[in-house]
C-alpha cells in the first residue's frame, strides 16, 4: 500500500500511522491534533488510519469519520503536490475574486476539491484568509498571495510549474 | 553603526512580496557593502502601504511604501539607506502618517513597531506591566479592574468581559480553563490576525491575566488553520515566553501557574461559535450545544471555562496597566474603550483603524478608507462579517457602537467592514449569504440546514423569473422561520443580509433578463 502517486504524500505504513498516532495520544482532546499531524505527515488522513484512531483514543470508527467529515481541512484522499485556497468570501468578492475563481478553475481544467490528472495541483475553496483589504487572496500550500489578478496566478502557477522541472 | 531598515512580515505583508523585498534589500546593501540590520518587524496595520519599509534615522522612523520587489534598487539608488525622502515612495515619518496619526491605538501600540517575537521589544514598550500588577492582586479585583473597564466582548455577541469572569471566578476552586477564540472567521477581519502574528505577547499576557482573575491554571487558543503564520508564530512565543518565566509553574517566580497551548480548527465557520469550538477542542465535530449551561459554569470538558475572543484578551493588559478607567474614558454609551475596525473589500485604504468606539461609517470609508479602491460610487457595506446586513446608503451616518448599530438592524461584531461599489449584484450576495450557510450550518437544526438550502433554491428561482412575486414572499417568510427557529446566530443570523437585500436593494433581486433588458448593470 502506497501513497506515491501523489508526490505531496509521504508513503504511510500502519506502524508509522500509530507512531504519530501514539505521539498524541495522551493529550487532551487528542482527535484534531492527531489527524493535523497525521495530514501533515502523510498528506492525507488514509482509511488505514481510522481504526487504529479509534483504538488508540477509545472510540468507534464512525466516530472518527465523523469528524473527519465535519471538517472541510481534512482529505482523506493524497491531493496534488500544490494545494490551492481560492478564498471565496465577501471582501475578495468585492475586488473581483469571482472572475479570478472562474478563470483559475478554467485554466486549471478543474472544480473545487479536485486535483489536476498531473497531480501538481488541488484546487479548494476557503472563506477568508484574514488578508481582505489586499483582496482577491489565495493560498499556495502555506503561502498567502494578495491582488491576485488572472495575470498574477498565471505568474505563480508558472512558477510552481518550473520548480517541478528544477527539482527533477 | 548599523542602519536598521523594517520590512514587515505579518501575512498580508508576505502575501504582497515583502520577503522579496527584504531580499531585495538585503542584496542590495551587500552589493554596496552598507552595513544594514533588517528586522522583520509586524505590520502597522496600514495594508493599502504594504509593504512598508521603514528605515531609523535621527529623527524617527521614516516609511516608503508600497515598495514592491521592482522597486528596490531604485530606492537605494535614492538614498533610501541614509532615510532620504526624494523617493516617489517616500512618506515621511510614520508617526505622521495621517491615517496612523489620526486613530487611538491603545491595543495596538506596539504592531508594526516591534520585532513580533522579541521579549526585549515588548517588555520595553510596557509589555508585561500588566501582568505584574495582576500578579500583585487577587483575583476579585483583577476581575473588578476588567468591569471598571466596561470592556465588552469583541467576538461578537457583545457580552460584558468582567461579568463572565466573575461567573467562572465565583465557581468552586478546581480545574478551570481559560479558551481564547482564534478562529476569526468572519470576512473581512483580520484583527485578531495581527495581534497574533504582530504582538503575540499581548495575547499570552492577557489569557494569563484571566487565569489568575478566575484561578485557572490552562489555557487553549483555538486558532482556525487558515492562519498558519500566526501558527509559527504563536508556538514560537509560547516557547519563548515559558523559557523566560512569564508562562509556566512559576510565573515570574511566584507561586501562581498558567500554561498555554494552541489548537488547530480544521476549516469550520461554525466553531467559531463557543459551543460549537468547545466540542472541537474535545475532539468531536464542531456541533453547537444548547445554553444553558453556560460554558461559565460548564465548559471545556465539562469545567467552567471564560471563552473570549482574541481583541478582548489583548485589551487585558492595557486595563490592568494604566487601569479601568483609563479604558473607560474611551468611547460612548455603554460602548466603552476603542474598537478595532477593519477596512477591507474594495477600499482605497484598507487595514487596521483602531479608534473610540462613535466614529461615524462614512467617514471612516472616506476620510480613512479613502473611497472605493475602483474609485466607482460606494454601493453598500457589510459591517460585522458575513451574517451582517449590508447596508445602504441612508445608513451610512450611523455612529459605529453596540446599541447605535442595533438600533436599526446593524451588526458591530467583530468590527469587519466590507465595502462594494456599484458593480457588485446584490442578489449575489444575497444568494452567496445563503450558500455560506449552506456550507458551514453545523447541521443540528432544521431551520438553519434545511431553510439555508431552500433559500439558494429560492432566490435562484427569483432571478431566472420564476413566479418571482410569490418566491419573494417565500423568501420572505423562509428568511423569518430561519430567525425565529435556530438554535444558534449561524442560522438566526443569515437571513439579515438576504432581508438587507430584499430590503434596500429590491431592483437587484428581481429576475436577470428583466434587468438586463431595461438596462440595469448586472
Ligand atoms: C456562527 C458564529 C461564529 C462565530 N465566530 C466567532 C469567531 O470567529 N471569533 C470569535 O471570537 N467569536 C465568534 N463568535 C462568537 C462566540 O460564540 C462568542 O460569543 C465569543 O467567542 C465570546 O468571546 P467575547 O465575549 O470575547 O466576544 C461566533 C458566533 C457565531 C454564532
Ligand atoms: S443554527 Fe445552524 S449552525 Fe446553529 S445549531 Fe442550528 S444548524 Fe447548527
Ligand atoms: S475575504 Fe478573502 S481574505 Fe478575507
Amino acid at each position: 500500500m502506497s501513497t506515491t502517486s501523489s508526490p505531496a504524500a509521504g508513503a504511510w505504513t500502519p506502524a508509522l500511522i500509530q507512531e504519530v498516532i501514539d505521539d498524541h495520544k495522551s493529550m487532551p482532546g487528542a482527535m484534531l491534533p492527531t489527524l493535523h499531524a497525521l495530514q501533515d505527515r502523510f498528506g492525507h488522513i488514509p482509511d488505514g488510519a481510522v481504526p487504529l484512531i479509534a483504538e488508540t483514543l477509545s472510540c468507534t470508527r464512525a466516530d472518527v469519520h465523523g469528524v473527519i467529515s465535519f471538517y472541510h481541512h481534512f482529505r482523506t484522499r493524497p491531493a496534488g503536490r500544490s494545494v490551492i485556497h481560492v478564498c471565496r468570501a465577501e471582501a475578495c468578492q468585492a475586488v473581483g475574486s469571482r472572475q479570478l475563481e472562474a478563470h483559475i478553475k478554467a485554466s486549471l481544467k478543474v472544480d473545487y476539491h479536485q486535483t489536476t490528472p498531473d497531480h501538481e495541483f488541488t484546487l479548494e475553496p476557503v472563506y477568508c484568509l484574514g488578508n481582505c483589504a489586499c483582496g482577491p487572496s489565495i493560498r499556495i500550500n502555506d503561502d498567502v498571495h494578495g491582488r491576485v489578478t488572472p495575470a498574477r496566478f498565471d505568474e505563480l502557477a508558472d512558477e510552481l510549474t518550473t520548480t517541478v522541472v528544477e527539482v527533477k | 553603526m548599523a542602519i536598521t531598515v523594517y520590512v514587515p512580515s505579518d501575512t498580508t505583508a508576505r502575501a504582497l512580496q515583502a520577503d522579496r523585498v527584504a531580499e531585495h534589500i538585503a542584496r542590495a546593501a551587500a552589493s554596496r557593502s552598507v552595513d544594514v540590520r533588517i528586522v522583520r518587524n509586524g505590520s502597522r496595520g496600514l495594508f493599502w502601504l504594504e509593504p512598508l519599509v521603514e528605515v531609523d534615522t535621527p529623527d524617527g522612523r521614516v516609511a516608503f511604501g508600497p515598495v514592491m520587489p521592482g522597486a528596490v534598487d531604485s530606492l537605494v539608488e535614492s538614498g533610501l539607506f541614509d532615510g532620504r525622502q526624494d523617493h516617489e515612495l517616500a512618506l515621511g515619518l510614520t508617526e505622521e502618517i495621517a491615517y496612523l496619526k489620526q486613530q487611538q491605538r491603545l491595543t495596538f501600540s506596539r504592531i508594526g513597531i516591534i520585532d513580533p517575537l522579541s521579549l526585549e521589544d515588548y517588555t520595553s514598550l510596557r509589555g508585561f506591566h500588566g501582568l505584574r500588577a495582576a500578579l500583585a492582586r487577587d483575583g476579585q479585583s483583577i476581575v473588578d479592574e476588567v468591569k471598571t473597564s466596561g470592556l465588552r466582548g469583541r467576538g461578537g455577541a457583545a457580552f460584558p468581559t468582567g461579568i463572565k469572569w466573575q461567573t467562572v471566578h465565583d465557581e468552586a476552586p478546581g480545574q478551570k480553563y481559560i479558551v481564547c477564540n482564534a478562529d476569526e472567521g468572519d470576512s473581512g477581519t483580520f484583527a485578531d490576525r495581527l495581534v497574533m502574528e504582530c504582538d503575540p505577547y499581548m495575547l499570552i499576557e492577557g489569557m494569563t491575566i484571566a487565569g489568575l482573575a478566575v484561578g485557572a491554571d490552562q489555557g487553549y487558543i483555538y486558532l482556525r488553520s487558515e492562519y498558519p503564520l500566526a501558527h509559527t508564530i504563536l508556538n514560537n512565543a509560547i516557547a519563548r515566553a515559558c523559557e523566560a518565566g512569564y508562562l509556566g509553574d512559576n510565573l515570574l517566580g511566584t507561586d501562581k501557574a498558567f500554561h498555554l497551548e494552541v489548537r488547530l480548527g480544521a476549516g469550520a465557520y461554525i466553531c467559531g461559535e463557543e459551543t460549537s469550538l468547545l466540542e472541537s477542542l474535545e475532539g468531536r465535530r464542531g456541533l453547537v450545544r444548547a445554553k444553558p449551561p453556560l460554558p461559565a459554569i460548564e465548559g471545556l470538558f465539562g469545567r467552567p471555562t471564560v471563552v473570549n475572543n482574541v481583541l478582548s484578551f489583548a485589551a487585558v493588559p492595557f486595563i490592568l496597566d494604566q487601569g479601568g478607567q483609563a479604558y473607560a474614558d474611551y468611547g460612548m454609551g455603554r460602548s466603552r474603550g476603542t474598537l478595532a475596525i477593519q477596512l477591507a473589500g474594495n477600499v482605497k485604504r484598507g487595514g487596521l483603524v483602531e479608534l473610540a468606539f462613535g466614529i461615524s461609517l462614512l467617514s471612516l470609508m472616506e476620510d480613512f478608507g479613502g473611497g472605493t479602491l475602483s474609485g466607482r460610487p460606494l454601493k453598500a457595506v457589510q459591517v460585522g462579517g458575513p451574517l451582517g446586513a449590508y447596508l445602504p446608503e441612508s445608513q451610512w451616518d450611523n455612529p459605529l457602537d453596540y446599541e447605535g448599530f442595533a438600533a436599526f438592524g446593524g451588526v458591530v461584531g467583530h468590527g469587519g467592514v466590507v465595502m462594494f461599489d456599484d458593480t457588485v449584484d446584490m442578489g449575489d450576495q444575497a444568494r452567496f449569504a445563503m450558500e455560506f450557510c449552506t456550507v458551514e450550518s453545523c447541521g443540528k437544526c432544521t431551520p438553519c440546514r434545511i431553510g439555508a438550502v431552500r433559500g439558494v433554491e429560492v432566490i435562484d428561482r427569483i432571478r431566472a423569473g420564476e413566479n418571482a412575486d410569490m418566491n419573494l414572499t417565500l423568501l420572505g417568510e423562509l428568511c423569518e422561520t430561519m430567525v425565529d427557529g435556530s438554535l444558534c446566530a449561524m442560522g438566526g443570523m443569515t437571513p439579515f443580509p438576504v432581508q438587507s437585500v430584499m430590503e434596500h436593494f429590491p431592483d437587484d433581486l428581481t429576475p436577470r433578463h428583466a434587468r438586463v433588458a431595461g438596462g440595469i448593470p448586472c
